[in-house]
């Protein structure tokens, strides 16, 4: 996994509420087998005026100018502001696969759906939680300033303006700070334990032997 | 002798119980009993594990179907029957992994027992109470109408599950939502389902472990529990669960995976336990009254967006926060309705009645009741019955059920998630507007542009007649 260290970027606003996984990347780009190539993809539905199918030549797609990412302020932006329950819906990992792709590496948001925020961990995205007011101001200053840009520090857990005129804390787990930080592979962790896995395994096995077999 | 142990929560047992390592934070491994996989989530995961050059930890806790890619006519052409070559290569990809890592039951396109991973899971005895059950798809959350400790995953744990039969969690918070007293006739577990994330909204869960109880919960079959559970990831709830009694047990025995004899008299002893200690604290409580709850009709594009049957389209208007009014307002936008129409005045072009959520024997059996003896009206270009899995449109088919639907004009579809998320053929075309048994209504789920009401089969089954929704407790 890509370690998550500082990032300093552009800042994009999503500005609406319970975004789910459907619409972060549409099903008929899950029939992919890797992990790679959901960037031009992501928000199909929103960012193209014709309906996507894999295979299509994304290049030469009508966009549709009101989309917010289709603007030209936004390009290139690696920071993603947007409401709550971000990323609600299924389980598939291609969501963040996707915004990933794209050039995402940090979501700004005041909740999560649960799957979501665990898989972004997984793949080197930091979903940041901040509270209400804080996104609230955070929509405000990325449409009042062009080329708004936002420094978010891991180690320090803060998100702050580059004037440093501002900066909010975030709490995160300090286990997936740790893997973010050092692009840990949690397999490989996990790994370490295999005894106290294995003795684990026999004891069920013993005593719930109908589990097994 | 008074206990010294805290009174436990469902949820508290079932953690306990798995529990193979713990930090002092609180980041917990946890043995996982269980693990289904299908066609989708799972590629990328044994690419993983073979690039890592790591072996499945344990083969017999994987079950397997392909389900979610797989045609749902066709059969009888064989391999050759899944055009679309995408999906034939994820299809493909799957029966490679499995042959080459091994499963302890596998459901392969064509299988006569293949079906949607969540229905087949109970339906084998493969999903047992007690166990943790895990696999890379949300509405894992079904197999907690077993008391199992039952959820959605991401694709890197799907290979982390593979490599270490374990997943890294950290504990939920528990809330139970009870229902108490007796549901009216025409109001389904699916309802009751709605109401609650009507009235917690899609975030009501998030962080929390439900468990589902009241005598109305209590009096629900194994396949209504089902139900109930499998939306639970709809209220924002990773895992829902119930606890044990004689119905659960009634429901296993017998079943291939289950044990027998006795294995199974000890099994059964343990399984008993399975149920929230008297005196148990949750964080929250939810509590809905069973002779209030209606039939439902979700009318914009989230679960949470959702009404009676008799209640109106609702006015933006009268929200007074404006992130909800924008969500109204766009949500009628693309829904292509307006305020304060009446629910029952929303005409209907097609009509799905499948998924994990309703596509089990019951369900089936409800909506042929409605339709039996009558024809989908004329305005409705597609009416399909796509049954859970083989065995449970044989025993459809044993019963006669599959031609009170054709009679009645409904397509008799082979098992798969279908329509429900729109991979294979059966979608909606933009503009289309369904009456579905399935579990989400967001934007382009049944096919980009389509509009989705999510109700229950025996709501579906009333609207394919009717043409438009009708309050199923004043159908004759
Ligand atoms: S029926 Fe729908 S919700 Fe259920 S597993 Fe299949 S795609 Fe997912």
């Amino acid at each position: 996994m890509e370690k998550f260290t500082t990032l300093n970027g552009l800042v994009a606003p999503l500005d609406r509420a319970n975004v789910d996984t459907d619409q972060i990347i549409p099903k008929q780009f899950l029939k992919s087998i890797r992990r790679t190539g959901f960037g031009p993809n992501l928000f199909d539905s929103w960012r193209y005026l014709n309906t996507g199918e894999p295979g299509m030549d994304n290049a030469r797609r009508p966009l549709n100018p009101d989309f917010v990412l289709n603007q030209a302020r936004y390009q290139g932006a690696s920071i993603l502001v947007a409401r709550a329950n971000f990323g609600c819906g299924s389980s598939r990992e291609h969501a963040p696969w996707a915004l990933l792709d794209f050039g995402f590496r940090c979501v700004i948001a005041p909740s999560y759906g649960d799957i979501f925020f665990n898989n972004c961990f997984k793949n080197g995205l930091l979903p940041v939680v901040l509270t209400q007011a804080e996104v609230e101001r955070l929509f405000h200053d990325v449409a009042a300033f062009p080329g708004f840009r936002l420094t978010v520090d891991l180690a320090q857990q803060l998100v702050s303006y580059p004037d440093a005129s501002r900066a909010f804390r975030f709490e995160i787990d300090p286990f997936r700070k740790l893997c973010l930080l050092e692009g840990l592979d949690e397999i490989g962790l996990t790994l370490r334990h295999s005894d106290k896995i294995h003795a684990f395994e026999e004891r069920r096995r013993a005593e719930q032997p109908w589990l097994f077999g | 002798m008074a206990s010294l142990v805290a009174p436990q929560t469902l949820y508290d047992k079932l953690w306990a119980s798995h529990v193979v390592h713990a930090e002092d934070d609180g980041t917990t491994l946890l043995y996982v009993d269980r693990h289904l996989v299908h066609e989708v989530t799972s590629p990328q995961a044994y690419e993983g594990l073979k690039l890592a050059g790591r072996k499945v930890w344990r083969v017999d806790s994987v079950v397997a179907p392909a389900d979610h890619n797989t045609p749902t006519t066709g059969w009888e052409r064989g391999i050759a029957g899944l055009e679309d070559p995408t999906s034939r290569l994820q299809v493909e990809t799957l029966d490679a992994n499995i042959r080459a890592h091994g499963a302890r039951a596998y459901f392969p396109f064509l299988d006569r027992n293949q079906g949607i991973v969540h229905v087949i899971g109970p339906e084998q005895g493969a999903t047992l109470p007690g166990m943790t059950v895990v696999c890379g798809d949300s509405h894992t959350s079904t197999h907690g109408a077993f008391a199992c400790l039952a959820h959605g995953i991401g694709t890197s744990e799907v290979e982390h599950v593979l490599a270490t039969q374990t997943l890294v969690a950290k504990k939920s918070r528990n809330m139970l939502v009870l229902v108490e007293g007796a549901l009216a006739r025409g109001v389904t577990a699916k309802d009751v389902a709605l109401a609650i994330i009507g009235k917690v909204g899609t975030a009501g869960g998030t962080g929390f472990a439900i468990e589902y109880g009241g005598s109305a919960v209590r009096a629900l079959s194994m396949e209504g529990r089902m139900t109930l559970c499998n939306m639970s990831i709809e209220a924002g709830a990773r895992c829902g669960m119930i606890a044990v009694d004689d119905r659960t047990i009634e429901y296993l025995r017998g079943r291939p995976l289950a044990p027998r004899g006795e294995l199974w008299e000890r099994a059964v002893a343990h399984w008993r336990t399975l149920r929230s200690d008297d005196g148990a604290r949750f964080d929250r409580e939810v509590r809905l009254a069973a002779a209030e709850i209606k039939p439902q009709v979700t009318w914009g594009t989230s679960p949470e967006m959702v009404l009676p049957v008799d209640a109106r389209v609702p006015d933006p208007d009268r929200e007074k926060d404006p992130v909800r009014r924008e969500g109204i307002e766009r949500a009628l936008a693309y829904m292509g309705l307006v305020p304060n129409m009446p629910l029952t005045n929303i005409r209907i072009d097609k009509v799905f009645i499948g998924s994990c959520t309703n596509s089990r024997i019951e369900d089936l059996r409800a909506a042929a009741a409605i339709v039996r003896g009558r024809h989908v009206a004329g305005s409705v270009k597609l009416a399909l019955v796509v049954p859970g899995s083989g065995p449970v449109k044989r025993q459809a088919e044993k019963e006669g059920l599959d031609r009170v639907f054709k009679d009645a004009g409904f397509e008799w579809r082979e098992p798969g998630c279908s329509m429900c998320l729109a991979m294979n053929a059966d979608r909606l075309e933009p503009g289309e507007r369904s009456a579905s048994t399935s579990n989400r209504n967001f934007e382009g789920r049944q096919g980009a542009g389509g509009r989705t009401h999510l109700v229950s089969p025996e709501m579906a089954a009333a609207a394919a007649v009717a043409g438009h929704f009708v309050d199923v407790r004043q159908w004759r």
